[in-house]
């Protein structure tokens, strides 16, 4: 049998139908052992977690809004949204990794090999989206793996498999892009202002998400960057700099040196 | 509440808290109007304040510890090849002693921090241009045994050509020891550190030469004292303008993380430092007195400098307008 190099594959979270069960946050520790986090209640509505970490890999964030329903009446919204690594097409964890622990899989996702990872931690800041970060007491750094393991034997994602309204889908990322895009047609369509896609532009600063979302309201409300960008991009411009700052020490240094005594 | 006071601009008269409810927070405004606004401007938007990165899990002791005696390090390698050269062995021995300490201290701090020291040897598994930490530890696994062999050279006097060799490539090594770490802390997500990555090397690249000029300053010969007092001048001057335009390059949101909080505060304490050293070196003369207290400022200063840096990335990746805020006013234009 030849081998067949696999489709890029990614995940289309459609928040629009999201119900807040976090079946999906549920599912990713139980099938990845990912240890208990916060165990209290935070006071932001049903959130429990409060963003993606070490040990939350799927995080539903939940907002309460309050907005006019009709003429005489105001009403009340209710976000949900499950947040997950987004697995960038340049993605900043795996250009900083100074082990090569991350890297990418033959499926087009980012995964931390843990018997690598020395807990260097450079990957944490290099996030742009503060998905990525460091176990304290493993010392090693954690995210989502997009169910590499499951992947490799033709299962989805766990978080997918349980979600029960389809609001988190996988597949081939074009075959999500195009759903994406028709959810979003649907939506405006229905009148639906708002409405818009995450994270589904190729050109946009990390080259494309691997995890694309339908948002209601904008990416901010959500916790979410509106236009993130890889920090390696201007990484050749910074060693040109240093490369300078390096040069001027020396000729400094030397200048200070040779004069006459 | 009536329907009406619910505006496009958020709930009219409510004064949102920075731990808003994000019913309470209102949408950013849309084009420049300049008539006068009929609802106070709401607090920008966030989830429940909550930071948008994850915060950098470097201790500051080891991290802004070792950018401070890496860069004295590096520079003094400088000095050591430099004084050598124009026959200062009193300095030279100094700078070396100064730059093999340092390097010692430095790995021990990097080794510290790692979440598992014992695999401290995977950071030479791979060589990657796209990682400043990568390309650091190659660099200082070079530094480290070129500062060691010029300092034991010159300590016993044996081998002084492989000796001069040695001290000549630790001085090229030590000037990329004394700036990529700069481009360590800028090639992050951090809106305080990345946004400054244009001057950073300077800023870096300057106080790591104050720092070496303040150990020269402090213990080498007050007679061979004069290129340390120049440096001392010169470095001070380009490391305090350098880093009061780096900060001034950008947008207040990220800006003020150099100037409110600790990071404030410990920058404020560097410039006096910093600029208590200048002075004294430049009327230190031979005094060696002078010239003792102008160098222990200057040490002080620079390591103030980078506890300063560092804190201010530290604040920015907690604050999620500074991560948000440029990037929407980006969008807008």
């Amino acid at each position: 049998m030849t081998a067949v190099e696999p489709e890029r594959m990614g995940f289309f979270t459609d928040t629009s139908v999201c119900i807040g069960c976090k079946a999906c946050e549920v599912a990713c520790k139980e099938w990845n052992h990912v240890p208990d986090d916060h165990q209290g209640l935070t006071g932001f509505s049903y959130d429990n977690t409060v963003g993606l970490g070490a040990n939350t890999w799927r995080h539903v964030a939940f907002i309460e809004q309050q907005r006019p329903v009709d003429v005489d009446r105001e009403g009340m919204r209710w976000l949900m949204a499950s947040d997950v690594c987004k697995h960038c097409t340049h993605a900043a964890c795996l250009d900083v990794c100074p082990t090569g622990s991350l890297f990418r899989t033959e499926f087009g996702t980012v995964v931390v090999q843990e018997d690598v990872c020395n807990g260097c931690g450079y990957c944490v800041p290099a996030c742009p989206y503060g998905v990525i970060d460091k176990r304290e007491d493993d010392g090693r750094v954690w995210k989502c793996t997009l169910c590499y393991d499951r992947l490799r034997d033709d299962l989805e994602p766990a978080c997918a498999k349980a979600c029960p309204t389809e609001s988190i889908q996988f597949g081939p990322l074009e075959e999500m892009r195009e759903r994406a895009g028709d959810r979003l047609r649907e939506l405006q369509t229905a009148g639906i202002d708002g409405a818009q896609l995450y994270g589904d532009d190729p050109d946009d600063g990390v080259g494309g998400q691997g995890s694309i979302f339908l948002l209601l309201d904008e990416p901010e409300v959500y916790g979410l960057p509106p236009d993130p960008v890889v920090c390696t991009r201007d990484l050749p411009a910074m060693w040109g700099r240093a490369g300078l700052a390096s040069v001027g020490l020396l000729a400094g240094a030397a200048l200070a040196f040779m004069r006459r005594r | 509440m009536s329907v009406d006071a619910v505006t496009v601009d958020g709930v009219e008269g409510a004064r949102s808290g920075r731990h808003a409810a994000p019913e309470q927070v209102a949408r950013r405004r849309r084009g420049g109007g300049r008539e006068q606004r009929m609802v106070p401007d709401a607090e920008p938007v966030s989830y429940y304040g909550q930071p948008v990165l994850n915060r950098p899990t470097w201790k500051s002791r080891d991290i802004a510890g070792y950018f401070f005696v890496g860069g004295l390090a590096g520079a003094s390698s400088i000095f050591g090849a430099a004084a050598q050269a124009s026959g200062r062995p009193g300095t030279a021995r100094v700078a070396k002693l100064g730059a093999l300490g340092g390097v010692t201290l430095s790995a021990a701090a990097l080794v510290h921090d790692l979440g598992r020291p014992s695999r401290f040897y995977n950071m030479l598994r791979v060589f990657k241009p796209t990682s400043p930490m990568s390309v650091g530890s190659w660099i200082l696994s070079g530094f480290g045994p070129a500062a060691g062999v010029a300092a034991l050279s010159d300590l016993t006097g044996r081998a002084p050509r492989i000796g001069a060799a040695a001290t000549a490539s630790a001085a090229v090594l030590g000037s990329a020891v004394a700036t990529y770490t700069a481009v360590l802390v800028t090639d992050t997500a951090v809106p305080a550190w990345h946004d400054g990555h244009k001057l950073m090397p300077v800023v870096f690249g300057a106080s790591a030469a104050s720092s070496a000029a303040g150990l020269a300053l402090v213990a080498a010969p007050s007679g061979e004292s004069g290129p340390a007092r120049q440096v001392a001048a010169v470095a001070s001057l380009v490391e305090e303008l350098s880093l009061e335009a780096m900060t001034r390059s950008m947008s207040d949101e990220v800006g003020h993380a150099y100037h409110e909080g600790r990071a404030g505060k410990l920058l404020r304490a560097a410039k006096a430092c910093t600029a208590f050293g200048a002075v004294a070196a430049a009327v230190a003369g031979h005094r060696r007195p002078v010239g003792v207290a102008a160098g222990l400022a200057l040490l002080t200063g620079s390591a103030l400098t980078r506890f300063g840096v560092f804190h201010a990335g530290l604040a920015s990746a907690d604050d999620p307008q500074a991560t948000t805020g440029p990037q929407r006013a980006r969008l807008a234009t």
